[in-house]
């Protein structure tokens, strides 16, 4: 969802204010980013450009510890965030046809969200249900034991 | 420092407890192959080349991060590390794009060069290669990641010894990608096109924007009168293209080769390093004297003029307002030398040859030029022209000296010496000491602001009259001056800033050394000799007592800072932000 002018004026606020409280703190760059993520939902150009003048650490810095680990992103998520197991039960009972279908489906790669701000696509690993292999999930709910040909009714509700 | 002592392939050494296993083997005279480890710059064990055996420890160690203890007993060469290093080779070989005869590293490529001494000889791990792209937008430096081996030199000197930050890291893994943000181009960043990221490489990842094609179609061209300027550095450096030793001084070749090159006239920018002292000095005193913007930074680095427009635009006030020595030299080109040997500036083709990459990105500002026409029309680096003159046939160790052409090739000592960190604040001091004081130096040397430390300051006593000075080479330590003076902590009246490590004559453009030599050697002294022998044999040492400066004076501006000069000489900056966003 779309933030309005205000949100983001007392996001940023909010994130200047814990940046001021961690400023001298070794290793402060990874909370910092945590939080910006958690006020803003993903880490847009201008909030890392923030950081890196707050904290003094280049933007091409923050970019790579952004890259590299899966809980941050780089984009808005959408309203409506799936998940399809990529983990070695998912896989192997057929998860990559799963997700070439939602990716079909929705016209977007994992990581991405839909011009329209409905999905996106998220990288997840092994859910911990493997017997309901292959697995979705789609915000909270989760559906199993699926087959490319479910993918466009279950978008459907969403 | 405490010793320690160790057996290393059965020697036994004695260093210093802090050494790493890879420093304590080179004093056991044993060279551990490296590949991402750059002195000073690179310590990361990310390659695992450097892979050695410790009696006790239960794998193979990477040396260059190993620290040594007293009774330490390591193996560097035996069959399990000599065939974990060619696995790890061939397994880089397998992300890598191999076409090394069109590669402008053959030959000087350390990763070639460790496959040749591992007898690599297939391509066992062929798979997959990671997605990669080529970057040639920037006017100075092109990156090519289908050769990138994800060292991470390049992002060191970069990032922690430039404290730019233009490149980094990103992703994981096998899609790990070494560029800009968001895969934008260099052109784009906050790169200040020093090109130190391109010493660093050891592969053909990073190269200069090759303008060669350029210069040869200007030389080929009958309407072009083609005017070739070399830098100070160039001189105390192109010799090792060829074989010759760090520091040797190959001024009178490279004049040579250069008019056998085919370029009509061959002037010197030592010239243009001279007039730069009778420009800026005058500069310096007139703002003493009338309450200028102060400290006056230097600004005939193009590096360091960009980081300061990006990083600190609250100096730009400070700068002195001259071009950079090789712009004046080519603005004066086009109008004193045309006027005087009757030939339109339009039909004039200016070449600078310089140890700089960032004069290429300098070259094309549209403010540097005049009534349409850019002062210089192309850069070449130190590496570029040495392709040339090999490609010419050229014996180049066995030419005879010449002499550059008059009327723009007269230099004294003080211009020779521009080409080292400290060289412009000490031709500087030569002539504002004289022409203040109005006494006659007793020493002209000043090796106070000589040498490699990171800042250096100096007080100078102009006859009672105190001058604080500070020089800082590589922008990492300019950043460290600025925030000093920033604080209120220093207060100079004369900063010299240039933006690479040494100063030009370890600059982007100039020939790259591999990382084991410069394990040994400080290449920034050892080619800053070349310039200060060069000015202690000279018979001038002092700008304001070049003849040909007088008479450019006398005939053509003035005095200086004159009118003329002005529009000439001088130039303005803009502040820049970091990104530009599409």
């Amino acid at each position: 969802m779309a933030l309005t002018q205000e949100q983001i004026t007392a996001k940023t606020a909010e994130l200047e204010s814990y940046i001021a409280e961690q400023k001298d703190v070794k290793g402060a760059l990874i909370p910092v980013m945590q939080k910006a993520q958690e006020l803003f939902g993903y880490l847009s150009f201008e909030t890392m450009e923030l950081i890196s003048e707050r904290l003094d650490v280049p933007v091409s810095e923050i970019y790579g510890v952004a890259t590299f680990y899966a809980l941050f992103s780089l984009t808005p998520k959408g309203d409506n965030v799936i998940s399809v197991c990529t983990g070695t039960a998912c896989y192997v009972k057929g998860a990559a046809a799963v997700l070439d279908e939602v990716k079909k489906q929705l016209g977007i790669e994992s990581g991405e969200t839909t011009p329209d701000g409905k999905f996106s696509i998220q990288d997840t690993r092994c859910l911990g249900c493997c017997g309901l292999a292959p697995v979705m999930v789609i915000n909270n709910d989760v559906y199993g034991r699926l087959e490319p040909a479910d993918v466009a009714d279950i978008l459907a509700k969403y | 420092m405490n010793k320690v002592n160790l057996t290393i392939d059965g020697v036994q050494v004695e260093v210093p407890a802090n050494y790493t296993i890879l420093e304590a083997a080179r004093e056991a005279n044993i060279n551990i192959p490296t590949l991402c480890y750059l002195k000073d710059v690179n310590e990361i064990g990310a390659c695992r080349l450097c892979l050695v055996e410790i009696q006790g420890a239960r794998a193979l160690q990477a040396s260059c991060v190993s620290p040594v203890s007293e009774g330490m007993v390591v193996c560097t060469n035996n069959e399990k590390l000599r065939k974990a290093r060619k696995i790890n080779l061939e397994l880089i070989l397998s992300n890598h794009n191999r076409e090394c005869t069109s590669c402008v590293r053959s030959g000087n490529c350390e990763l070639q060069q460790l496959c040749k001494e591992y007898g690599v000889e297939g391509y066992p791990y062929d798979g997959n290669k990671s997605e990669a792209k080529i970057d040639e937008l920037s006017p100075s430096i092109v990156r090519d990641n289908t050769k990138c081996i994800s060292c991470r030199r390049c992002v060191a000197a970069c990032n922690k010894v430039q404290k730019i930050g233009a490149i980094g890291v990103a992703k994981r893994g096998f899609n790990t990608n070494i560029g800009c943000i968001y895969d934008m181009s260099l052109a784009d960043s906050p790169c200040i096109n020093c090109g130190q990221c391109i010493l660093a490489c050891p592969v053909g990842a990073l190269h200069e924007k090759d303008s060669t094609d350029d210069v040869y179609a200007a030389l080929s061209d009958p309407n072009k009168h083609v005017v070739v300027q070399p830098a100070p550095a160039v001189r105390a450096t192109l010799g090792e293209e060829f074989g010759m030793e760090i520091g040797t001084s190959v001024t009178g070749k490279l004049v040579t080769a250069l008019r056998r090159l085919g370029f009509d006239k061959v002037f010197d920018t030592d010239f243009a390093a001279d007039l730069t002292i009778m420009e800026e000095g005058t500069e310096l005193l007139g703002r003493l004297k009338n309450g200028g913007a102060l400290p006056m930074i230097t600004s005939c680095s193009p590096g360091w003029i960009k980081y300061c427009e990006s990083f600190y635009p609250e100096f730009i006030p400070n700068l002195s307002s001259c071009k950079s020595p090789h712009e004046m030299l080519g603005a004066l080109v086009k109008s004193y030398y045309a006027e005087k040997a009757g030939i339109d500036p339009k039909d004039i083709y200016v070449v600078s040859v310089m140890p700089c990459t960032a004069k290429k990105f300098e070259a094309g500002r549209e403010e540097l030029g005049n009534e349409g026409l850019q002062d210089v029309d192309a850069v070449l680096t130190v590496r570029e022209l040495a392709r040339m003159i090999k490609n010419a046939g050229i014996d180049f160790k066995r030419l005879p000296d010449s002499d550059f052409d008059s009327i723009l090739g007269e230099s004294t000592g003080a211009g020779v010496i521009f080409g080292a960190t400290g060289g412009v604040m000490e031709a500087a001091l030569r002539t504002v000491y004289e022409v203040v004081t109005g006494k006659t130096l007793e020493s002209v040397e000043f090796h106070c602001v000589r040498g490699t430390d990171g800042i250096k300051e100096a007080e100078i006593d102009l006859d009672g009259t105190k001058v604080a000075v500070a020089v800082a080479h590589g922008t990492g330590n300019a950043k460290e001056l600025l925030d000093m003076v920033k604080r209120g902590e220093k207060n100079y009246q004369f900063i010299e800033v240039m933006g690479c490590p040494g100063g030009c004559v370890t600059g982007g453009g100039t020939p790259i050394v591999d990382a084991t030599t410069l394990s040994y050697i400080d290449l920034k002294a050892e080619r800053a000799k070349a310039l200060y022998n060069e000015d202690a044999g000279k018979a001038k040492r002092k700008s304001h007592e070049n003849e040909e400066v007088k008479a450019l004076y006398a005939e053509y501006l003035g005095e200086p800072n004159s009118h003329k000069a002005h529009e000439l000489l001088h130039t303005h900056y803009v502040a820049r932000p970091k990104y530009i966003k599409k």
